[in-house]
């Protein structure tokens, strides 16, 4: 009963709901100032910050100004982030003595966690050493969830003013966000986490001496490093025995809880949030999965508190839990029947399908997870996402391609649903009479071109992206899997960046120079042209009046616009990938059942 | 334009200020009172015998004598279960390779346990996610027992004891599980 | 009216030239001001191509496929160019007729503002603003203008259809003229306020023009949507080639999907239903305004009214009747209702307002008092000093004795009978010693409260009672408001009664609220207010003072009838001179709004069953799995694409009745209303197709076209 997946959603969102609401109070005090002036030495402390940065504290920027903070700041980063990469053989911290990472994949992962995206062409434990990770990743997985949140506030600031000129201080938003909201919410979860039995140390690595060693075939190589082939070209190989394991070490902890609630992803291992030592136990599996919704929730109902209208929150809200639950209702279908080519081979086929996911979490706690880390653009995975089944993996690829806006990125679930509640009003507005208006501010042609470009954008990124790689050798070269499944693999991996989650079909090896360039634009474009253009509407809409609500108003709340916003972020999803979900997922599909019924 | 670049400084600064707080002293802080609370956990859950370091409860170990229960298939190369390259197999469910490598498992427990008919377990028979993991369910251990308690020339109830003390069954969510190493550790030390 | 006859709406003398208009609207340039059509316009073009091509022995596809689905594209351009000339053609009727009203005449251009300036004649067309003109009778009023000097009688039927003269002189509020027009007696001196071009028809006439149309700021908004899906929906059909390709290559099996196939699939998916209709609707909207006799100078303020929460409509002419009528005589103590309705009856015969008729007329009703002729009796008229009106009979006499310097008791010798308001009567009364009594006091309150207006009528120093004046309030008024209502708009009545009356009128109208004793800056004051509160009004307004309120609000609607000032205040100006047009603006604008938002819908909702056509006929010979997808059964992969285009094609045909007509709006509230049209045009736009298609399917199975293919 504790591990069937009605409970397991049941309880999460109740207990997400429990830890929303009061937040969204504090959320909404602490970012429009309120907060600051209640407890004085939080004041002081955000007008000392304001000093150091040598700018006004009551500064109120522009959008474009607003917008041009945000861009400085993120090339302060991506400099920083993309030096320590490279010069991390040099510097402290680096117990296993990692050497500089090359150059494409440096760039490839400052953009990925500059991007809040966590996209991770690397594999963590052998090839960042600790300070790296600290200093230049976790680091950004507090900023770029700041900046999500930043930019929110400032649409939010544009539908709450009147003829109002600017949207707010970039400076203040960012540090009040990483400051007063995720770096306590982060110690917290960082210690819950390792009382589970996630690591916290700056050790190295452990040595442990196996009860029974291994004995594996590995190739070998010759004097020159390169593997050696036999007079057929095959490798040569040789036999090896393993008698110790390593046992990784390293500040995980901290990283993990900030890596959940800022919806990041980007995990300390390989394996992300399947690595024992990232996510030990179901609770901490639990707790995880609380941390990627609960910043995002939050805000939605923040959201309703600002406008002065919390049912405009929870009308928000009430979709993204429809549209999140009849995903969980797929995933858990769709994985709960085994593969049925391995089931011919006479493996049991109750437990659903096992491949790639870690028994301490089971089918429900795995299909969950895989449903929130893309609904929300985290990105983590504890289950590997190119074994799921195809419509499984369906699922959390269709999930990104709606642009994250079920519950979401931090901030950016929020702003990217606003910009399909703009899209809906437009539609509806006009169904029922009247030039569209949303929260009392019109919607015109203006805010109609940057909500095409917000919407244009990652399509683009993802058809275009996947097209040319499906085309060039350099991209078919980096498919592990034969046939539909390695089109869905380069598929996944643009849908996954475009969009900022950041979890992969992993088999693609996309640490070469062809991926990691063409990926890093995908993430950049697909998070700035959302950004700057929503930065845009804010800025618009702050300068419009605020219209009354009248009996002829559209009412954007209820169920009758839950089911009208919903209705538009699945319409305009589905019409934009079924064509290549259907060469992908969805014919996958019917081959693997179709082969079998045959 | 000069009004941008007079945000350089802020931006700049703003950044190495969060640096400093984010990247450095929250760390620090966490890895301080985590040190000082749970040392044990904060350093990886380590299991000793006779003051060496014989694994972790949290990262699963390869075994593949009869005498022992297996663990889940691990992807990680070029060993399995290697501690320093978490993964999963990343095979599609269509992809051959799946298919054969599910056929050489099966082939191998029924070599090693003959006569034993039945469904395998899909558990020992699928990679891990992160080719680390520490538990199988318990019908993967009990498909073992047999051949276990052969080898070791116990009787399986003793054997089957062993298995449920070793088996975790978590107060909300998951599903119970057995932790092979904290089973086999036992089982040689017996 | 000359010009709003009702066409039938594929009338022959219509739908003929647009014909010939729609081939002509083929050529590039005209297509690429609708980048949606201009999009079918290419595929169209292209499937030619490859058509010849197939057609010489290369082709990707056999040449019977792509023909077939070049000719189907040049339909859907040709339906598209079709609804845009048939929505052109009605407005340039209806242009027409007003234009025959514009024929250039000969005008008499004055040196200077007065009748006896010397004068050139010249053509109208080379009238400048400001010139000064004069029109005699017999002429035709050359441009818009104001009088300056002079009144005359005005025929202004050729535009409002009313065919009763009225009268222009200079100042005040019957100062405007408008071109076309014509005097029937005496002569004005006329200041000219618009150059050739630029008079309100001129702009009414260019709006139903489409090429002179300006975009209205919502159809931008719209067609940038309708772009980002264009292009969306091209970067998908684009994308699927190198995807069919990899296909291809990873299956082993198939071929890659033809040129002709995407092209298909994208004019199938870019929304053409209202990419063809826009334009359409655009200017369908404009001309039912124009039916409605309605000039607007602005397509954005068309689109406005659909907006509007709050409507100021004038008391007298919109809400009640234009007059008061007497509806019953409360006497005096002491005094019987005959004796007063013979007094007010005796005061009211030379009272040629309609208000003292209505007393005649009553009095006669109810006690068959006739009026009758009296030839010793003197008339005193209204003055604005003692606002009193009435007659002294017997007084003749003493009129001409007072002429001839002989002194005569005029008390003796008269009766004196005043009626007037309230407090004049009074004076007058109490000035003769006479005694203004509670009761009769009481009887004018309960009438004011009643909303009536009461006149009080005194013989001498005697009160004898009121006549209680009453406003009509225009049948079925009560059930628009609460139309309205309903539609979320507020009405406010405006008057310059006071609170009592205006309340008790707007309680029986079944307005909303009401602004008494108004003064044309107390209306001003108002709009602010709502406007402040974020509140989009409108109004009707007529005379000069009400210019800055017109000027103010969002949609002001001007009488024909009024100020030339009026006019230019106001964004819209209605030629029937009626206040209650207003409701039916804001219904037209709605309309056109609802239009829009339903074909948008309908087009988005079609292509869910396009894909289940499409995608398992381009992809079946690569991945037959994908044959599962085909939900409808369609015959073979080639009748499954054509029947998809041709349902796209046929479905613009099918809706232009509804662009031209408008969706019907229903006084519903934003919710239902709502609700109602997702259901029709959602729902309704996801399972019409599949219809459509499988019956398409079936014609094109029948024939045995393409079989083979």
């Amino acid at each position: 009963m504790n591990s069937s997946i009605v409970f397991q959603t049941g309880l999460y969102l109740l207990i997400l709901a429990a830890l929303a609401w009061p937040l969204s109070r504090y959320l909404a005090s602490l970012l429009d100032g309120s907060l600051a002036a209640r407890h004085g030495w939080i004041g002081q402390v955000d007008r000392a910050v304001c000093r150091l940065l040598g700018t006004d504290a009551e500064e109120d920027m522009s959008w474009w100004r607003y917008a041009m903070a945000l861009l400085l700041f993120h090339v302060a980063g991506t400099v920083f982030v993309y030096a320590l990469q490279r010069l991390q053989g040099v510097l402290p911290l680096n117990p296993q003595q990692l050497g500089a990472i090359s150059p494409d994949s440096s760039f490839n992962t400052a953009i990925s966690f500059l991007t809040n995206t966590n996209w991770q062409g690397y594999a963590g434990e052998s090839t960042m050493s600790n300070l790296t990770q600290m200093l230049a990743l976790a680091v950004q997985n507090f900023v770029s969830a700041a900046t999500g949140i930043a930019v929110v506030c400032a649409l939010i600031r544009g539908f709450v003013r009147r003829k109002a000129s600017g949207v707010g201080n970039a400076w203040l938003d960012l540090h009040r966000a990483t400051t007063w909201l995720l770096l306590p919410l982060s110690i917290v979860l960082a210690l819950a986490l390792v009382s589970q039995g996630v690591i916290q140390n700056f050790k190295p690595n452990q040595t442990a001496q196996l009860t029974e060693a291994v004995v594996y075939q590995q190739p070998k190589t010759g004097a020159d490093g390169q593997p050696l082939k036999d007079a057929k070209g095959n490798p040569v190989l040789e036999t090896v025995k393993a008698s110790t394991q390593t046992l990784p070490m390293g500040p995980v902890a901290s990283q993990e809880a900030i890596k959940m609630l800022g919806t990041n992803g980007g995990g300390f291992f390989n394996a992300n949030s399947a690595h024992p030592y990232e996510n030990p136990t179901p609770l901490a599996n639990f707790l995880q999965m609380l941390a990627i919704f609960l910043i995002p929730a939050a805000l939605v109902f923040m959201f309703g508190r600002w406008v002065g209208d919390w049912r405009q929150g929870a009308t928000i809200i009430a979709a993204m839990t429809l549209l999140f639950v009849a995903m969980v209702g797929v995933e858990y279908w769709a994985e709960s029947h085994a593969n049925p080519l391995l089931v011919q081979l006479g493996m049991d086929g109750h437990a659903g399908n096992l491949e790639g996911k870690e028994t301490r979490f089971g089918l429900a706690a795995s299909a969950l997870f895989t449903v929130i880390t893309t609904a929300a653009s985290c990105g983590a995975v504890n289950t590997m996402h190119d074994s799921l089944m195809p419509l499984g993996g369906l699922v959390p690829m269709w999930l990104m391609k709606l642009g994250e806006v079920v519950f979401g990125g931090v901030g950016a679930g929020l702003y990217g649903m606003l910009i399909y509640a703009i899209l809906a009003v437009f539609l509806s507005g006009l169904m029922i009479g009247r030039t569209p208006e949303y929260l009392g501010k019109k919607i015109d042609a203006f805010e109609m071109k940057m909500v095409a470009f917000a919407i244009l954008a990652t399509p683009m990124l993802v058809l275009g992206g996947t097209a040319l790689s499906v085309m060039l050798d350099v991209g078919k070269a980096g498919m592990a899997n034969p046939g539909a499944h390695g089109f869905s693999e380069v598929l996944y991996a643009f849908t996954s960046a475009a969009n900022n989650n950041g979890s992969a079909f992993a088999g693609l090896s996309a640490n070469t120079p062809y991926y990691n360039l063409m990926l890093a634009i995908a993430m950049w474009v697909g998070r700035f042209t959302v950004i700057v253009p929503v930065l845009a509407i804010a800025g618009r809409l702050a300068s419009k009046p605020r219209l009354a609500v009248t009996a002829g108003t559209l009412p954007t709340h209820g169920p009758l616009f839950t089911a009208l916003l919903i209705g538009t972020v699945v319409i305009v999803g589905a019409l934009t990938y079924i064509p290549a979900l259907a060469l992908g997922p969805i014919v996958e599909h019917l081959q693997l059942f179709g082969e079998v019924a045959r | 334009m000069m009004s941008t670049l007079k945000m350089v400084r802020p931006a700049v600064t703003l950044f190495a200020l969060l640096t400093l707080v984010t990247g450095v002293v929250y760390p620090l802080v966490v890895a301080g009172v985590a040190q000082a609370v749970m040392p044990g956990k904060a350093n990886g859950s380590v299991l000793q015998h006779n003051g060496q370091i014989v694994g972790s409860s949290l990262i699963g170990q390869h075994f593949e004598g009869p005498g022992y229960f297996w663990s889940r298939p691990s992807a990680t190369g070029p060993m399995p279960n290697n501690g320093l390259a978490s993964s999963g197999s990343n095979l599609g469910p269509l992809n051959p390779a799946l298919q054969d490598a599910v056929k050489g498992r099966i082939a191998a427990l029924k070599t090693i346990q003959p006569g034993q008919y039945g469904a395998v377990p899909a558990d020992l028979v699928t990679a891990s996610a992160s080719g680390l993991d520490p538990h199988i369910s318990p019908a993967a251990a009990l498909y073992q027992v047999h051949r276990v308690a052969q080898a070791r020339g116990l009787p399986e109830e003793e054997v089957i004891a062993r298995v449920r003390r070793h088996t975790d069954t978590p107060l909300l969510f998951g599903e119970p599980v057995v932790n092979v190493l904290e089973l086999n550790l036992d089982l040689a030390a017996s | 009216m000359s010009h709003s006859k009702n066409l039938a709406l594929f009338d022959r003398t219509l739908a003929v030239p647009a014909l010939v208009e729609a081939l002509r609207k083929l050529s590039p340039t005209a297509q690429w001001r609708n980048p949606v059509m201009f999009v079918v316009w290419v595929g169209s073009v292209l499937t030619t191509v490859l058509g010849v091509q197939a057609s010489l022995g290369h082709g990707e596809a056999p040449a019977g496929l792509i023909w077939s689905i070049s000719a189907w594209l040049w339909f859907t351009v040709l339906f598209a160019n079709f609804a845009e000339a048939l929505a052109e053609g009605r407005g340039k009727a209806q242009a027409a007729a007003l234009r025959a009203t514009r024929k250039n005449v000969v005008a008499k251009k004055l040196a200077s503002p007065s009748r006896t300036a010397k004068v050139q004649v010249l053509d109208s067309a080379s009238l400048r603003k400001d010139d000064l003109v004069l029109v005699e009778a017999g002429d035709i009023v050359p441009a818009d203008g104001e009088v300056l000097d002079g009144v005359a009688s005005v025929d202004e039927s050729a535009i409002t259809g009313e065919s009763a003269p009225v009268i222009r002189e200079s100042g005040g509020d019957f100062s405007a003229l408008t071109g076309g027009t014509r005097v029937l007696s005496d002569w004005l001196v006329v200041r000219v306020t618009a150059n050739p071009g630029e008079a309100f028809l001129d702009r009414m006439i260019a709006m139903v023009e489409n090429a002179k149309r300006k975009k209205t700021p919502n159809e931008v908004a719209l067609t940038i949507l309708l772009v980002a899906l264009t292009l969306t929906f091209l970067v998908v059909c684009a994308s699927l080639l190198p995807f069919s390709i990899y296909s291809v290559a990873a299956a082993g099996a198939g071929a890659p999907v033809s040129i002709t196939v995407l092209v298909a699939l994208l004019v199938c998916l870019i929304p053409t239903t209202i990419g063809g209709l826009l334009s359409a609707i655009g200017v369908a909207g404009m001309s039912r305004m124009m039916q409605a006799n309605v000039i607007a100078t602005s397509g954005r303020a068309v689109e406005a009214a659909g907006d509007v929460d709050v409507l100021l409509l004038d008391k007298t002419g919109t809400i009640t009747l234009g007059n008061r009528q007497a509806a019953a005589f409360i006497p005096a103590p002491g005094i019987s209702e005959q004796q007063l309705a013979d007094a007010a009856q005796l005061a009211s015969l030379a009272d040629e307002t309609p208000e003292g008729r209505s007393i005649v007329v009553l009095a006669k009703q109810l006690f068959d008092l006739r009026s009758r002729p009296l030839h010793d009796a003197v008339f005193i008229p209204f003055t604005a000093q003692t606002r009193m009106s009435g007659v002294d009979i017997g007084g003749v006499a003493a009129a001409m004795a007072e002429e001839g310097d002989v002194a005569v008791d005029i008390k003796a010798a008269t009766r004196q009978i005043r009626k007037g308001a309230a407090s004049a009567i009074k004076q007058y009364v109490v000035a003769q010693g006479g005694v203004f009594s509670d009761a009769v006091t009481q009887s004018v309150d309960d009438a004011a409260r009643r909303g009536s207006t009461p006149l009080v009528v005194a013989e001498g120093a005697r009160v004898l009672g009121v006549v209680e004046l009453k406003d009509i309030v225009k049948g079925g008024i009560k059930t628009r408001f609460a139309e309205l209502r309903q539609m979320g708009i507020k009405t406010i009545m405006i008057t310059g009664d006071n609170r009592l009356t205006a309340a008790a009128i707007a309680a029986e109208a079944g307005v909303d609220d009401f602004l008494a004793e108004a003064r044309p800056e107390d209306k001003l004051a108002l709009i602010r207010e709502h406007q402040h509160a974020g509140r989009l009004v409108a109004m009707t307004g007529d005379g000069t003072n009400d210019a800055p309120a017109l000027a103010q609000a969002d949609v002001a609607v001007a009488m024909n009838s009024g100020t030339q000032a009026a006019k230019e205040a106001g964004n819209m100006v209605d030629l029937d001179s009626n206040p209650t047009k207003l409701i039916e603006i804001v219904e037209i604008g709605k309309q056109m709004l609802m239009t829009r938002g339903a074909l948008t819908t309908f087009s988005v909702a079609n292509d869910v069953a396009k894909y289940f056509a499409i995608i398992p006929a381009a992809f079946a010979v690569t991945y037959p799995q994908l044959k599962a997808l085909d939900v409808m059964h369609l015959t073979s992969p080639a009748t499954a694409i054509l029947s998809a285009v041709i349902f796209n094609a046929l479905i613009i045909m099918a809706l232009i009745p509804l662009a031209l007509k408008g969706v019907r709006y229903r006084a519903l509230g934003a919710a239902t209303l709502l609700r109602r049209n997702l259901l029709v045009y959602g729902v309704g736009g996801i399972l019409v197709p599949f219809v459509g298609i499988k019956l398409i399917d079936m014609a094109l199975g029948a024939t045995g076209w393409l079989q083979g293919i």
